[in-house]
């Protein structure tokens, strides 16, 4: 199959120029209308998120209190009005993306290095270790992903190291499962033997020959993964069990104010318009790339 | 394969919330006991022993009911879980009929109008669904029909009404991704040969669809739904939250807050098993879905 390929390869680089698969990925991406909003609301959150500091004092700010400032409805000068400690709402979205995309992004690294290995471990050696860690995986599955995350939270105490921890290990499943489906899919192929016929260490035959093969899945479910993670994240929070106070974290602006509903909506909507829109993106980028990346699945 | 899953559960959570505990002696027996009656109740709280010989009492006495007592209420925590168990049971259930009622019909227009301005309409309603955090939802909905409009109570648990708002948050988010998966389980089958013979012998289009179609394209839906189960109730813990409704997931989160370590075990374990057995549920409910399964049994 390698050999066909690398002649079809051949054949069509006389023809074209030839692209980079990143090229190609771009390519397919770019058609897809959805997820280039995706990625450029991705781009103005991320942009958003590290500036922040230079626009906004985080001890003023930010975490500062202002009473006489409390309780605005969104105005010209409060776009998103001010919270019940007169602090504008607006900044503390916008240095919160900081929290949210950091807890997002870290957690979903921590799962796939995790997953990863162990998926792709068990696949490679089978047997009685395959058979575990995948039970394992099954019982993590079975237990609610919230309150799995709730019980790591209480185990570990409230940071936001621990938050990520936590919606890490509870995200993890998903990727054990994508690297071993991926390496059981080629582990009879001849390449992978020949690997082994030169002698070739297991571990660098996995990374370098078996793992490759599902990059793409990997890339994908890790994107739509990161939204999810950005949800659990301001779930626990928002239960009082995340990011503590006062740092910006949407899920907790979101607890507090809660306590305001009913004379001060705009506590609670703009904090979850971050969150949704950001997660959005997230799926529309996750979307888009799954089917640029594999168009079989396109429909 | 039941069992070894449901222990490796117990065990799992067992070990997390040993390490949230801490010592809890000194919680229970309060700050002026003396280092025997320290002793003493430390033996009779049964935390002497390793990890794993407390963890065999403790399934030992699970088997007999016993999940232990509250160190906050003193009472029986399977006693205060069955208490809890059936608002959370209807909580998700009514979830569950109203993701139904969204998304089946959503999907079908979506499936049998693909690419069209009414696909990409419920494809835009499912990927927003899919984006909003669930609690916010809850809290935009608590907002409008009882803060504002009046219609439904905005917590508690009196009369049918204080149910709708907490199973439309719940379902609404699980509603999105069936959607897809209706939409995506239909096409598949839309465009299989039998659905042509059929239309070719002169059944109505509105038979081809639900008759015909539909019933292979429920199993797909079926597993997503066991699937997706554990999320209901995970979902549910933070509509209990928003809604002050007293179910399973309310019942955790006030007994993390307390430290109330034998509570959240115990109810976490309960909803673990219980999530399980729904699974297995819902594989013996493919065979009435589905005539050819149940035909490999019978052979």
């Amino acid at each position: 199959m390698a050999e066909a390929s690398n002649k079809n390869e051949i054949r069509a680089s006389k023809l074209y120029k030839k692209r980079s698969s990143l090229e190609m990925v771009w390519r397919q991406l770019r058609k897809n209308k959805g997820a280039l909003l995706g990625l450029f609301l991705l781009i103005i959150i991320i942009i958003g998120a590290l500036i922040a500091p230079f626009i906004y004092d985080y001890k003023t700010d930010v975490i500062g209190m202002n009473v006489r400032q409390r309780m605005q409805w969104p105005s010209l000068q409060h776009i998103c009005g001010t919270d019940d400690l007169g602090r504008d709402i607006f900044a503390r979205i916008v240095y919160g993306a900081r929290y949210s995309l950091a807890v997002g992004f870290i957690a979903v690294i921590i799962a796939l290095i995790v997953g990863t290995a162990l998926g792709a471990t068990a696949g490679y050696i089978g047997g009685v270790f395959e058979n575990v860690v995948m039970r394992i995986c099954d019982i993590f599955s079975s237990i609610p992903s919230v309150l799995m995350a709730i019980a790591v939270v209480s185990a570990l105490g409230k940071s936001t190291l621990n938050l990520m921890l936590a919606v890490g290990i509870s995200s993890t499943a998903p990727f054990v499962r994508v690297a071993r489906a991926a390496v059981l899919m080629v582990r009879g192929e001849e390449y992978v033997e020949a690997a082994c016929a030169i002698g070739q260490p297991g571990w660098k035959t996995v990374i370098v020959h078996i793992l490759p093969n599902c990059v793409s899945q990997i890339i994908v479910q890790a994107t739509l993964r990161v939204g999810s993670a950005i949800i659990s994240a301001a779930q626990l929070s928002f239960l009082g069990l995340g990011v503590p106070a006062p740092a910006p974290e949407w899920g907790s602006m979101l607890s507090a104010g809660r306590l305001y509903i009913r004379d001060y909506s705009y506590m609670t909507l703009f904090p979850g318009i971050a969150i949704m829109i950001t997660v959005l993106a997230l799926n529309l980028l996750g979307d888009g790339l799954r089917d640029a990346l594999d168009p079989k699945l396109k429909r | 394969m039941l069992i070894p899953v449901l222990l490796g559960v117990a065990f799992i959570i067992f070990a997390i919330m040993d390490v949230a505990d801490g010592d809890p002696v000194y919680q229970v027996a309060g700050p002026d006991a003396t280092e025997e009656q320290l002793v003493v109740l430390r033996e009779e709280m049964g935390l002497n022993g390793s990890l794993v010989e407390r963890y065999f009492k403790y399934i030992l006495k699970l088997l007999k009911g016993d999940l232990g007592t509250s160190y906050i209420s003193k009472m029986d925590v399977m006693q205060l879980y069955m208490q809890r168990l059936p608002y959370t049971l209807k909580l998700a259930f009514l979830a569950m009929v109203v993701a139904v009622a969204i998304s089946v019909p959503l999907g079908i227009v979506a499936a049998i109008n693909q690419n069209t301005i009414k696909d990409t309409i419920a494809m835009i309603l499912a990927l927003i669904g899919l984006s909003m955090p669930n609690f916010w939802l809850g809290l935009l909905l608590m907002l409008l029909f009882s803060l504002k409009l009046g219609w439904l109570p905005s917590g508690g648990a009196e009369g049918f009404a204080s149910v709708i708002l907490p199973a439309v948050t719940v379902g609404v988010g699980l509603a999105a991704l069936l959607t897809r998966t209706t939409r995506s389980s239909m096409l598949d089958v839309l465009r299989q040969d039998y659905l042509r013979t059929a239309r070719a012998k002169g059944v109505s289009e509105h038979r081809v669809v639900y008759h015909h179609a539909l019933r292979n394209a429920l199993i797909p839906i079926i597993t997503i739904f066991g699937v997706q189960f554990s999320n209901v109730l995970g979902g549910s813990v933070l509509a209990e939250t928003v809604f002050a409704w007293p179910g399973v997931g309310r019942l955790v989160v006030d007994a993390i807050g307390q430290r109330d370590i034998p509570t959240v075990t115990g109810a976490l374990i309960m909803t673990t098993m219980l999530v399980t057995i729904v699974n297995l549920v819902v594989d013996i409910v493919y065979a009435f879905v589905d005539p050819r399964i149940k035909a490999q049994y019978t052979k």
